[in-house]
C-alpha cells in the first residue's frame, strides 16, 4: 500500500496539548507538544500546523483527525472526539500489547483504565473535580519548594523517610508542607512525602479498577522518576513507562482516527 | 413563560427573585428538550406545562383553595397521595432540583456537606419562589433520612410541616408502624379540615392515583422497544410533572401519548438509531428540572430507557389493591404498597439489586449509571452491592456522584462519554 495517507491525534489537556500524526504503517512521523495556555482552540490548531510544517506531510493527505482531552471539542478540524480514557487506553496497548492497566496522570486528572485482552477499555476510575495527586498538586509543590519540576521528581528519590502528608486538598497541603519546612525536616523527606501522597491517592483509584499487573503509566507525571517510584513499590510491580509519556494519548487518538478511516 | 404577576403578588412571592428564577429555563428547555429530533407530538402537552409552569396549574390550586378543599405538598413517594384526594384534595409532589434556592438554604444551615435536594427543598420555600409552597396549606415531610428528618424541623419555621415516621426496616412490626402512620395522617386531616374520610371516596382516589401509575408503566413499556420511541430526557419529564399535575388530565395526556408512541413502534420508528446504546439510571431522585445526567448521556450518542428512582419505577411499579372494603382495609392497602417500594432507607434491601437485575433486563440495557446525589449515604454505599450484582451479570456500571450545580459537567462529560465508549 502506497503510503500516502495521514492520520491525526490531538489531545487537548488542561496543563498540554499534544499532538501526533501517524502514516498508512501506523507510524509516527511528526508530533508535538505545548502549553495549552487560555486559548485551547488557538493552540490545537497551531499544534497541528506545526506538525504539518515539520514532517512536510500534505494537509489534504490528512484523513481524519480525532481529538481528545479536557478540550476535545475545541478542534473544529477533528472528524470525531473521542474520550481521553478510550484514546489512552488504545495508545498504550498498541504500544505495548502486554499490558492490561494504564495509570495515567496529567496535569489536572488522573485516571486508571483496565483494559481485557484485546486491549478494550472494561473499567475506569477518574479523579473527582479536586486536582489533588496530579500534576498541578506537582507543580504547586515545586514552587512552594523553590525547585524545578525536575528538581522536584528527583531530590526525594530513595529517601529514608517519608513525611506524612494527610490533606488530599492541594491547598491544604501546602500548608502542612510549608509546617514541615518550619519544623526543620529535610526536603528529601518531605518530597518523598509528596510521592507518597501522589501514589496513595492513585492506589485508591487501582484498587477500585483492579487492573492486574502489568501497568503502563502515562502522562506527564510519569517523568517523575520519584512518584514513579513510590508507585512501583506501593503496587509491588515494575511500572512500564514509553519514551514519551505524555503524547501516549494522542497516539491513542491518531490510531483511532486511522481506525475509523479504514472502517468507513 | 407566561406572567401571573397578580396571582404571584397575592401568594407571596418574592417576584423579582421568582422572575430571576424562571428567566433562564426557556431558553434551557429549547436547547434541552425542543432541539430534540424526531419528538413525538403529543409531547406539546408537556412543553405547553413547562412554558407555564407557574401559571395554570398553580391558579387551580388557588381555586381548589378558595373552595376550602385541602391543598396539600409532600417531597415523597411514601405520602399517601390518595388519602388528600379521597377528601376532596389535591396533593402535589414539590421540585427540589433547581441550583438556585441552595445557596439561599446554604445562609442558614450549617456547612456545605448536606444533600442538594435538601438545600433546594428549603431555599424554595426560604427565598419564596415557589408558588406550589405558597398555595399549600401545609407540607408533609417523612423521615425516610437524618437530613431530611432535621430539615422538616427548619421548614416548620417557615411553613406548617406534618412529619411521617417512615419505617426504616420491612418487618411486620415496621409494616404496622406505617399503617398507623396513615391512620394518624388520615386522623390530622380530618381534624384539619372538620371533613370525614368515606371508604367510597377513598376507593375512588385509590382507583384514581392507581391509574395515574398504570399510564406511567405504560409509558415506561413503551421504552422497552428497540428504538426507543421516545427520549429519557422526555420521559423523565413526564415523570417529573406527574407529580404535581391534575391526575384526570395527565391520564388523559398521557394515554394519548402513549397509544402515539405504541404507533410509532409499530412502525419501528424511534428517536434513536437502533444500535444506540442503551442506559438505565439507578439511585436518587431527579426533581424538576434536574435533567443534568440524561443530558449528558443522550448527548453523548446513548439512549436512557429507564430510570429506577423515585422519578422513575419506584413512584408507580407498586399498586394499591383495591379490594379493601372499610377504611382500615383500605389504609392496609396503601400500606401494602408502599412497604414493597425498595429504598435504600430500609435494611436489608437486597430486593432492591434484584428490581435492578429485572430492570436491566427487561429493558435490554447495555449499561447502568448510577447516580446518587452528593452526600446521600444509604444510596452511595448501597452501589457497592449492586455493582457486583451487575458485573456478575455481564453488566457494566459507571458510579456517578453530583448535585444540581454545573461545576462538574466537563468532568461528568469525560467520565460519561467514556462509559459509553466502553459499551
Amino acid at each position: 500500500m502506497p503510503k500516502e495517507n495521514f492520520f491525526a491525534g490531538i489531545d487537548i489537556g488542561s496543563r498540554t496539548c499534544k499532538g501526533v500524526i501517524i502514516n498508512d504503517n501506523r507510524e509516527v512521523v511528526a508530533s508535538d507538544l505545548r502549553k495549552t495556555g487560555l486559548d485551547s482552540k488557538n493552540i490545537a490548531e497551531i499544534s497541528f500546523k506545526k506538525m504539518i510544517e515539520s514532517s512536510a506531510v500534505k494537509k489534504d493527505k490528512v484523513k481524519y483527525v480525532v481529538s481528545t482531552g479536557y478540550g476535545r471539542a475545541n478542534a473544529d478540524f477533528a472528524q470525531k472526539e473521542i474520550t481521553e480514557i478510550s484514546c489512552h487506553g488504545y495508545g498504550a496497548f498498541n504500544l505495548f500489547s502486554d499490558i492490561r492497566g494504564i495509570i495515567d496522570i496529567g496535569g489536572q486528572d488522573s485516571k486508571v483504565i483496565r483494559l481485557n485482552d484485546t486491549g478494550k477499555v472494561i473499567d475506569f476510575s477518574m479523579n473527582d473535580k479536586c486536582a489533588a495527586g496530579t500534576g498541578k498538586f506537582m507543580e504547586t509543590m515545586a514552587v512552594t519548594l523553590n525547585l524545578t519540576i525536575d528538581e522536584i521528581s528527583k531530590i526525594g528519590l530513595n529517601a529514608e523517610k517519608a513525611v506524612d502528608i494527610s490533606n488530599v486538598c492541594t491547598v491544604f497541603a501546602e500548608s502542612e508542607v510549608i509546617n514541615y519546612i518550619h519544623k526543620g525536616e529535610s526536603k528529601k523527606s518531605i518530597i518523598a512525602g509528596l510521592y507518597k501522597s501522589v501514589a496513595d491517592k492513585v492506589m485508591k483509584q487501582v484498587n477500585k479498577v483492579n487492573p492486574s499487573p502489568q501497568i503502563v503509566m502515562s502522562g506527564g507525571v510519569a517523568k517523575n522518576e520519584g512518584v514513579v517510584q513510590m508507585l512501583e513499590k506501593q503496587l509491588e510491580s515494575n511500572l512500564k513507562i514509553p519514551e514519551s509519556p505524555q503524547l501516549v494519548g494522542a497516539f491513542g487518538a491518531a490510531l483511532l482516527a486511522f481506525k475509523n478511516y479504514n472502517n468507513n | 413563560m407566561t406572567k401571573h404577576y397578580e396571582m404571584w403578588d397575592k401568594l407571596g412571592l418574592d417576584l423579582d427573585k421568582h422572575d430571576e428564577f424562571l428567566a433562564p429555563i426557556p431558553e434551557v428547555y429549547d436547547e434541552m428538550f425542543l432541539s430534540q429530533n424526531n419528538r413525538p407530538e403529543h409531547m406539546d402537552y408537556y412543553d405547553y406545562v413547562v412554558s407555564d409552569i407557574h401559571g395554570i396549574r398553580v391558579k387551580e390550586l388557588v381555586e381548589e383553595k378558595e373552595k376550602g378543599n385541602p391543598v396539600i405538598s409532600s417531597f415523597c413517594v411514601f405520602v399517601p397521595d390518595e388519602i388528600v384526594t379521597g377528601l376532596g384534595g389535591q396533593a402535589i409532589g414539590l421540585c427540589a432540583g433547581a441550583p438556585m434556592p441552595v445557596s439561599a438554604a446554604e445562609k442558614e444551615l450549617p456547612g456545605n456537606d448536606i444533600c442538594p435536594l435538601i438545600k433546594s427543598s428549603l431555599g424554595f420555600k426560604m427565598e419564596n419562589i415557589c408558588p406550589y409552597f405558597e398555595v399549600s396549606d401545609f407540607v408533609i415531610g417523612e423521615t425516610t433520612c437524618d437530613g431530611k428528618k432535621k430539615a422538616w424541623e427548619i421548614m416548620d419555621d417557615y411553613i406548617d410541616t406534618y412529619v411521617m415516621e417512615l419505617p426504616q426496616m420491612k418487618t411486620e412490626s415496621s409494616r404496622q408502624l406505617w399503617e398507623d402512620e396513615i391512620h394518624r395522617f388520615k386522623n390530622h386531616l380530618e381534624d384539619y379540615y372538620d371533613r370525614e374520610l368515606k371508604p367510597a371516596d377513598l376507593d375512588n382516589a385509590i382507583s384514581l392515583i392507581n391509574e395515574k401509575r398504570s399510564v406511567l408503566k405504560r409509558l415506561y413499556n413503551t421504552r422497552k422497544a428497540k428504538p426507543a420511541p421516545i427520549s429519557g430526557k422526555d420521559a423523565l419529564l413526564i415523570t417529573q410533572l406527574a407529580f404535581f399535575d391534575k391526575a384526570e388530565r395527565f391520564i388523559e395526556k398521557t394515554t394519548e401519548l402513549c397509544e402515539e408512541l405504541e404507533n410509532r413502534i409499530e412502525n419501528n420508528v424511534g428517536v434513536f438509531a437502533e444500535d444506540t446504546p442503551r442506559i438505565l439510571i439507578a439511585g436518587t431522585p431527579m426533581p424538576l428540572p434536574s435533567w443534568k445526567i440524561h443530558d449528558i448521556i443522550e448527548q453523548n450518542g446513548a439512549a436512557v430507557v429507564c430510570e429506577e428512582t423515585c422519578t422513575g419505577t419506584r413512584y408507580f411499579e407498586d399498586m394499591v389493591p383495591e379490594d379493601g372494603n372499610t377504611i382500615d382495609e383500605q389504609i392496609s392497602n396503601l400500606a401494602e404498597r408502599t412497604m414493597n417500594i425498595n429504598c435504600a432507607c430500609f435494611t436489608p434491601n437486597t430486593d432492591r439489586v434484584d428490581d435492578i437485575l429485572r430492570l436491566a433486563e427487561n429493558y435490554n440495557v447495555d449499561g447502568v449509571v448510577y447516580y446518587n446525589l452528593e452526600f446521600c449515604q444509604t444510596y452511595n454505599m448501597e452501589y457497592r452491592r449492586i455493582s457486583k450484582a451487575l458485573d456478575e451479570n455481564g453488566i457494566s456500571s459507571i458510579h456517578i456522584e453530583s448535585d444540581y450545580g454545573d461545576s462538574d459537567i466537563a468532568q461528568l462529560q469525560t467520565r460519561i462519554q467514556a462509559f459509553i465508549e466502553m459499551l
